[in-house]
C-alpha cells in the first residue's frame, strides 16, 4: 500500500468559529491522509474536533459562524476548498459520502426509504425513476435488509434502529463513493447489531476499495475495523500509528488514559477488579486554550515546558507520530 | 437481618396496546415475562441484554414506576408489590434510581443544592438544619465543591451532572439503588470517574445496586452477579467470573462475542459468531425457546418446548435444552 498515493489528504487544516467568548479554533493544523481501501480510525472525547473534521471534508461547516482559516483538502489532486459549490455538490454523496450517528434524525420521516436512496442515484447518475428504484432495492439487498422489494416502500419509523442504520449506509454507498466517512455509525446500536454493521462495512470495502474514515470514541471498534488510528484532542492530532501499535504502545499520556480508563471485557475476568484509571477533569473549552499543550491541565506527567509551549507532532517511532514533550525528552521512550 | 435484600419472584409486566381493529383484541406486549432473582445486600446485580429485552422494565417494576401485572417483589421483609399510597411513599425512601441521561433528569430551573434536597423535603427526613448538613455532606461525598450548591444544572459538565444525580439518589439513605445505564451517556474518560465513584459509595454506605447496562465491559468490571435477558426472560445468570469465562447459553455466547475487543492479541478477532436479524417482537413471542429463531444450534425441540432454567455448578443457571447436564454448552462442542 505504501507506493499508492493517498486518495484523500488534509493538509494544515484550521477551522475557526466566532463565538460570544471569542474565536474558537476547533481544528488546528490538522494533517490526515487515507489510502484507497484503507480504514482510518479517528478517536477522542466529544468536543475534540472529530465530527468537525468530517464536516470540513464534506464541505458542511456552517459559514458563518464558522470559517476555514487555512489548509487544503485534496481529493485525488483536487482541492475541495477551492472548488465551486456546484462541483462540491457533485462530490458530496457521489465521491465522498457520510454516515451520520443518529439514524432516526438523519432520515426524512415523510419519504419512504426507497425514495431517499433513489434520490441520490437520480441526482448524481441521472437515472430514471424506475431505474433508481431498482437501484434502491439492490442497495437494500446489499446491506442485508430482508425482503428489500417490500422494505423499499416503508418509512423510517417502520424500521428498527439497526435497519435504519443500514438504510443510511445504503444511501451513502449508492453511488459507490471513493471515500466514506462514518461518524459514530454504531453508537446508538446494540453490540449484536454493531457487529453486523461492521461486517457489512468490511465486506463492502473489500468489494469496492472504498477508503473509510471511522470516527468513534470506542477503542474496541477501532481495533476491529481500522488499519491506522489517529487520536485527536482539542482540535489537534496528538498521536497517529497503526492500530496494533497504538493499542499496545501508546506514546501520548492522553491515548494511554483513553485506553486504560475503559473496562475491557475479557474471557477470564479478575475476581477482584482493580479500580479504573481516571483521566481527571474535562475537555477544555475551545475558546480558553492557552499557549501550552491543551492536555497539560489533565496530564499526570505535565512539566513546566508543557504549560508554556505547544508540543509539535513528531515521529517517535517508525510510522508513529506523537505530540508530547515527554517523548522528545525521553528519546521516544514514552511517558 | 437477612443476607438477601431484594427478592423478585415470577415478575410479569405486560402492556396493553390500542386495538388495531374495532372488534379485535388488544395486542399485549410481554415486556417482562416471568423473571425471578435475588440480590444480596451490599452487592451489585447486573442486568444485560439488547434493547427491548425488558431490562429497564424490570427496574421500573421493582421501583413500582411500571405497573406489575403479576409476581412479587420483596425489599427486605417488605412486600413492595402489595403496597400503595402512603406505604409505597415511605418504602421509596429505601429505594432510589439513577437515570441514564444527566441532561434530562435534572430540573433546569432548580439549583443543584435544591435538587439534592428535594427528596429530603418530600420524604420529611430530618429537620431544616439537618437537611442542610446532609446536602453539604452528599456534595463532598460525590466530589463536588460546597459552593457549587448554588449553581444551576446547565453550569455543570455531563459528569458533574451525573454526580448530582447520584447524590440525589443517595439523599434518603436508600438500601437499594437502581442504576439505569448510569454511564452510557457520558464520555469514555468521564465514565471511569462515575464508575469509581459508585464503587466508593457502595463500600462506604453498604449500598446494593441493581445495575442495568448494555456495555458488557462495564458490567464485567462492576457487577458481582449478572443476569442476561432476552425478550422479557432471564436466559442465563451467574457470578461475573463464570458468566464471562464460561457462558452456557448460546445467546450469552453470541452477545459476548459481538463485543469488539481492544486487545490486539485477542484470539477470536474476526472469527466470531454473528447473530442474524433483530430480536422478534415481544407482542407475539415465538413458541418454545424465544431465542430459537436466531440460534445457530436450534433443533426441532427448541421450537416446541420452552426450556426451564437449570442449575449448572454453583450459582450458574441457564435456560437451554442443548446444554448437557454436566454443563457442556452447544457452542463448545
Amino acid at each position: 500500500m505504501s507506493e499508492q498515493r493517498p486518495l484523500l489528504e488534509v493538509e494544515g487544516l484550521r477551522v475557526e468559529f466566532k463565538t460570544r467568548n471569542g474565536i474558537a479554533r476547533v481544528i488546528d493544523d490538522l494533517h490526515l491522509s487515507v489510502m484507497p481501501g484503507e480504514t482510518l480510525g479517528v478517536v477522542g472525547e466529544s468536543g475534540c474536533g472529530k465530527s468537525m473534521t468530517a464536516l470540513s471534508i464534506m464541505g458542511l461547516v456552517p459559514i458563518p459562524p464558522g470559517r476555514i482559516a487555512a489548509g487544503k483538502i485534496m481529493l485525488d489532486g483536487e482541492d475541495l476548498l477551492q472548488v465551486s459549490e456546484s462541483r462540491m455538490r457533485e462530490v458530496r454523496g457521489n465521491e465522498i459520502s457520510m454516515i451520520f450517528q443518529e439514524p432516526m434524525t438523519s432520515l426524512n420521516p415523510v419519504y419512504s426509504v426507497g425514495n431517499q436512496i433513489a434520490e441520490t442515484a437520480r441526482l448524481h447518475e441521472g437515472l430514471s425513476a424506475r431505474a433508481a428504484r431498482d437501484r434502491a432495492v439492490e442497495m437494500l439487498h446489499a446491506v442485508g435488509i430482508p425482503a428489500p422489494d417490500k422494505r423499499v416502500d416503508e418509512f423510517p419509523h417502520q424500521l428498527s434502529g439497526g435497519m435504519r442504520q443500514r438504510v443510511m449506509i445504503a444511501m451513502a454507498l449508492t453511488c459507490k463513493p471513493r471515500v466514506l466517512i462514518a461518524d459514530e455509525p454504531t453508537t446508538a446500536l446494540d453490540v449484536t447489531v454493531q457487529a453486523q454493521i461492521f461486517d457489512l462495512l468490511q465486506d463492502l470495502q473489500e468489494q469496492t476499495g472504498t477508503a473509510i474514515i471511522l470516527i468513534t470514541h470506542d477503542m474496541g471498534a477501532i481495533a476491529e475495523m481500522a488499519h491506522r488510528a489517529m487520536v485527536m484532542y482539542a482540535g489537534r492530532k496528538i498521536e497517529q500509528a497503526s492500530v496494533d501499535e497504538i493499542l499496545t504502545n501508546p506514546k501520548h499520556p492522553y491515548t494511554q488514559g483513553l485506553i486504560a480508563c475503559v473496562p475491557h471485557m475479557t474471557s477470564n475476568p479478575n475476581p477482584e477488579p482493580a479500580r479504573l484509571q481516571e483521566i481527571p477533569g474535562v475537555v477544555p473549552a475551545m475558546t480558553a486554550l492557552g499557549k501550552g499543550c491543551p492536555f497539560a491541565p489533565r496530564c499526570a506527567h505535565a512539566m513546566d515546558q508543557c504549560r508554556s509551549q505547544m508540543p509539535n507532532i513528531e515521529t517517535v517511532d517508525e510510522n508513529h507520530l506523537a505530540a508530547c514533550h515527554l517523548n522528545a525528552q525521553l528519546g521516544g521512550q514514552g511517558a | 437481618m437477612s443476607d438477601t435484600l431484594l427478592t423478585v419472584e415470577d415478575l410479569k409486566v405486560h402492556f396493553k396496546l390500542p386495538r388495531p381493529h374495532l372488534f379485535g383484541p388488544n395486542p399485549i406486549v410481554h415486556a417482562v415475562d416471568g423473571v425471578s432473582f435475588r440480590i444480596k445486600r451490599g452487592t451489585t446485580f447486573g442486568l444485560v441484554g439488547e434493547s427491548g429485552s425488558g431490562k429497564t422494565t424490570v427496574a421500573l417494576a421493582v421501583m413500582r414506576l411500571a405497573e406489575i401485572t403479576s409476581g412479587r417483589v420483596n425489599l427486605g421483609d417488605l412486600t413492595i408489590s402489595d403496597l400503595d399510597g402512603d406505604g409505597l411513599r415511605h418504602a421509596r425512601k429505601r429505594m432510589q434510581i439513577i437515570f441514564q441521561d444527566p441532561y434530562s433528569s435534572l430540573n433546569p430551573r432548580m439549583r443543584a443544592g435544591a435538587i439534592i434536597r428535594e427528596p429530603l423535603d418530600l420524604m420529611e427526613i430530618g429537620d431544616e438544619s439537618e437537611r442542610d448538613d446532609v446536602v453539604s455532606k452528599l456534595f463532598s461525598n460525590v466530589g463536588l465543591r460546597p459552593e457549587q450548591q448554588a449553581l444551576f444544572p446547565h453550569q455543570f459538565s455531563g459528569g458533574q451532572r451525573q454526580r448530582i444525580g447520584v447524590a440525589r439518589a443517595l439523599a434518603s439513605q436508600p438500601d437499594l439503588v437502581v442504576c439505569d445505564e448510569p454511564v452510557s451517556a457520558l464520555d469514555v474518560a468521564i465514565q471511569a470517574q462515575i464508575i469509581n465513584l459508585l464503587r466508593d459509595l457502595q463500600r462506604d454506605f453498604n449500598l446494593t445496586y441493581l445495575f442495568i447496562s448494555h456495555d458488557l465491559g462495564v458490567v464485567q468490571h462492576f457487577c458481582d452477579e449478572i443476569a442476561v435477558m432476552y425478550l422479557g426472560q432471564i436466559v442465563e445468570q451467574a457470578d461475573r467470573v463464570s458468566l464471562f469465562s464460561k457462558p452456557l447459553h448460546p445467546y450469552t455466547w453470541a452477545l459476548l462475542s459481538a463485543v469488539p475487543s481492544a486487545d490486539p492479541s485477542a484470539k477470536n478477532r474476526g472469527q466470531r459468531v454473528r447473530l442474524q436479524g433483530d430480536p422478534p417482537s415481544p407482542i407475539d413471542p415465538p413458541a418454545g425457546c424465544r431465542f430459537a429463531p436466531r440460534c445457530p444450534f436450534a433443533e426441532q425441540r427448541c421450537k416446541e418446548e420452552t426450556p426451564e432454567l437449570r442449575t449448572f455448578g454453583e450459582n450458574h443457571v441457564a435456560a437451554c435444552h442443548l446444554v448437557t447436564d454436566d454443563g457442556v454448552a452447544p457452542h463448545t462442542r
